[in-house]
């Protein structure tokens, strides 16, 4: 009984139990995982458009973005483009002779995350395009659509189907991601589990409560992408 | 059309995180390292540098703000103006001055070795033939190691002096290397005094363990610089640096000259 | 950029390099022999097993590597010295070192990704196939041994080539149980060195040449075992 007592004073989210700050944690790892996604997404979309435009050089550079980032370890790539992120930015207004601005950690992580799901959504994000049949593509172009109008009406509405079990994978794999900005300091849930083991000595306990935080967050996610798959493929007939 | 909104708010709250220019930023490792500085379960920083911190903060009437880093990355992300100060418990070592710029020091205290309770412990190259020393990334301990223990005994590192900590207690190292302060937070705490005890001071070598630790910063910055020696001096004239240790310490530890 | 460093280096970073592939190849090959009773587990196995094994990859695959690492190393590491007499028995040498802890916590990880890899593998073999192996005769085990798994590993073989290189991707995180690999090399050298980002480039290359190799041999593979369409 005096053990349970321990254990659940810990993880209270009152202080002196450390619960809130692994809380905290989470919702921060939710944060930046979402704004990691929105990222991802722009630059997934622009990326999966530049390459099937036909554009050669601008397919050449984002050939070359996809494959780096998808063959370097996310560790090295999340380290290193956290410090020559800002060191790069901060250089480049300079040279504009613009002022230098600082950004705080919580919006770095979100960039770097984000920059590193651009590529993988990219290749998500072409796939679905491609498999849109090119009848209802070509039937929009006979209409008289512009670009912009196609993308709106046609494109975005077709590819949402075909690319949402990736997007459900790559939401997955950057809330799991996410707890490597621990190793440059950043607090999210997986650095706060390590504040609080230190502090308290008792590890195990926490690292399980962190780890059933992670489940809980990819159970619920899992449940929610399910809703929203169901929404886009509503008027499809079912698969037999 | 709504596009257009949407970019001019992500762009607003990008940038409504610069703060203003007045403010001096503190850089501190995002560990619990006490006595220095630990944060509670609440999210507040605790410890006798944080104490510190503020008053010399007082003293240059300026607001302060800190900003949270692996350890490792303290040096990179100053140089690259994420904040600007280092006020992490860094010694001032030639090594480290070569890219970056000191205060004057604001303690120093000698490096110690502790071991298990249980067995034979000391302090030099003889006593820690053959055994596995646990050291944090990146300190002067480690360059110490390097030079004064290299091929005697075995190097284990780790991203934080706690890791070290749990792993001694565990037994899966003979020794801990760091700070004597640090170290001996820990034997007070309760799994130190069951597993361990001081194995004693390191032999002293100022060009590898420092001239103590001060705050970190920027080459160019020499303004900050006076600013901060200037506050640091009148912190310890005006008997707050004293009044400050007196709360965590029962000795001085200011270090001789 | 400087890399003169790299002259005193190198013996550390081949020996990075090695404790990598070497954590590499255990987990993955053990990793492998897991996920074929795991998805065998799924496929075919009782309600209790089927429901073990979807916890098992559910749990794995539903947090972070990180976590399970640490909760593996640091977790565990703190319940050690409750065991008596832990220290004298002869595990001692292997529960002291950050590789043992490393190479389960990756083995159990990529159990769970192969195994709803060879899941899928195994339910899209020609039901046709499976019949004809009967309906010689076969019993189920030889079925299995003969047919149905090694038609599964070839169907996967693309996809577990690209789960090995997401593992060797992984893999850095040894660095934060003290484990001496590639990038705990880097890591040393940008605190002896104080540079921020040369250690990183080179490290990034050797990763890149290892992707290489990888995606090299799977090609290789693929193209020995043809597929008939």
């Amino acid at each position: 009984m005096a053990a349970t007592q321990g254990i659940l004073e810990l993880l209270s989210p009152y202080p002196p139990g450390w619960g809130g700050t692994l809380l905290a944690g989470a919702v921060s790892t939710i944060a930046i995982s979402a704004g990691a996604f929105l990222i991802g997404l722009l630059l997934g979309t622009g990326g999966a458009l530049g390459k099937l435009s036909g554009n050669r050089p601008l397919r050449l550079v984002l050939d070359l973005y996809t494959t780096a980032i998808r063959a370097i370890p996310e560790l090295i790539l999340i380290v290193g483009l956290y410090y020559a992120g800002m060191d790069g930015l901060n250089r480049l207004l300079a040279t504009f002779r613009l002022p230098e601005i600082e950004v705080n950690g919580f919006v770095v992580a979100v960039a770097v995350l984000g920059f590193v799901q651009g590529a993988y959504m990219t290749e998500v994000l072409r796939g679905a395009i491609l498999a849109i049949p090119a009848g209802e593509i070509e039937a929009a172009k006979a209409f008289g659509m512009g670009p912009q109008l196609r993308f709106r009406r046609v494109i975005l509405p077709a590819l949402l189907p075909n690319a949402l079990p990736g997007l459900a994978n790559l939401w997955m794999s950057i809330t799991k991601d996410s707890a490597l900005v621990a190793v440059v300091g950043y607090q999210e849930l997986a650095l706060a589990t390590r504040l609080a083991g230190a502090s308290t000595k008792h590890y195990f306990i926490f690292f399980l409560a962190a780890a059933l935080l992670y489940l809980a967050i990819t159970l619920v996610s899992n449940v929610v992408f399910s809703l929203i798959e169901r929404h886009v493929r509503r008027g499809q007939p079912k698969p037999v | 059309m709504k596009l257009l909104p949407m970019l001019l708010a992500g762009a607003t709250l990008a940038f409504s995180a610069i703060t203003a220019q007045a403010e001096v930023r503190f850089g501190i490792m995002n560990e619990s390292y006490p006595p220095f500085f630990a944060k509670d379960a609440s999210g507040q920083w605790q410890g006798w540098e944080i104490d510190l911190m503020n008053a010399v903060c007082g003293e240059m009437k300026e607001q302060c703000s800190i900003v949270e880093l692996s350890w490792d990355g303290l040096i990179p992300a100053l140089q690259s103006k994420k904040f600007d100060v280092i006020w992490s418990s860094m010694s001032n070592t030639p090594e480290r001055s070569k890219v970056i710029d000191f205060t004057d020091k604001y303690y120093n205290t000698p490096s110690t070795l502790i071991g298990s309770k249980d067995e034979k412990v000391g302090a030099s190259a003889e006593d820690v033939k053959g055994k596995t020393i646990g050291i944090q990334v990146s300190t002067i301990q480690s360059d110490y190691f390097k030079k004064y223990f290299a091929g005697v005994a075995d190097e284990k590192t780790y991203q934080t002096l706690d890791e070290a900590f749990q792993d001694l207690a565990a037994g899966r190292i003979d020794y801990v290397f760091g700070d004597s302060l640090a170290l001996d937070a820990f034997l007070k705490s309760d799994s130190g005094k069951d597993c361990c005890a001081k194995a004693g001071d390191v032999a002293d070598d100022k060009e590898i363990l420092g001239a103590g630790v001060s705050g970190g910063l920027r080459q160019e910055d020499t303004e900050l610089k006076a600013k901060l020696n200037a506050a640091i001096a009148a912190v310890r004239a005006s008997g707050k640096y004293d009044e400050i240790t007196k709360t965590y310490f029962d000795f001085d530890i200011y270090g001789a000259k | 950029m400087t890399f003169t460093w790299m002259a005193s280096y190198w013996p550390l970073l081949l020996a990075g390099a090695a404790q990598t592939v070497l954590l590499l190849v255990i987990s993955v090959v053990f990793g492998f022999a897991i996920a074929i009773g795991l998805a065998f587990a799924q496929v075919s196995g009782g309600p209790l097993v089927r429901y073990f094994a979807r916890g098992y990859c559910t749990f794995f695959r539903g947090t972070p590597l990180l976590i399970q690492l640490w909760l593996l190393y640091y977790g565990v590491g703190s319940l050690l010295p409750m065991i008596p007499g832990i220290r004298q028995s002869l595990f001692w040498p292997m529960l002291r070192e950050g590789f043992f802890f490393a190479a389960v916590s990756f083995t159990l990880n990529y159990a769970a990704y192969e195994a709803e890899v060879l899941r899928g593998a195994l339910l899209a073999v020609p039901k046709g196939e499976l019949e004809a192996g009967r309906a010689f005769g076969m019993s189920r085990f030889t079925l299995t041994r003969r047919i149905w798994l090694p038609r599964a590993i070839r169907i996967a073989l693309p996809t577990i080539g690209g789960e090995i290189v997401m593992q060797l991707k992984a893999t850095p995180l040894a660095f934060t149980v003290t484990v001496m690999d590639l990038y705990a090399v880097a890591s040393k050298v940008r605190q002896d060195t104080l540079l921020v980002y040369e250690p990183l480039i080179v490290v990034t290359v050797f990763y890149l040449i290892l992707t290489a190799t990888i995606a090299r041999v799977f090609r290789q593979l693929e193209a020995e075992v043809p597929v008939r369409r």
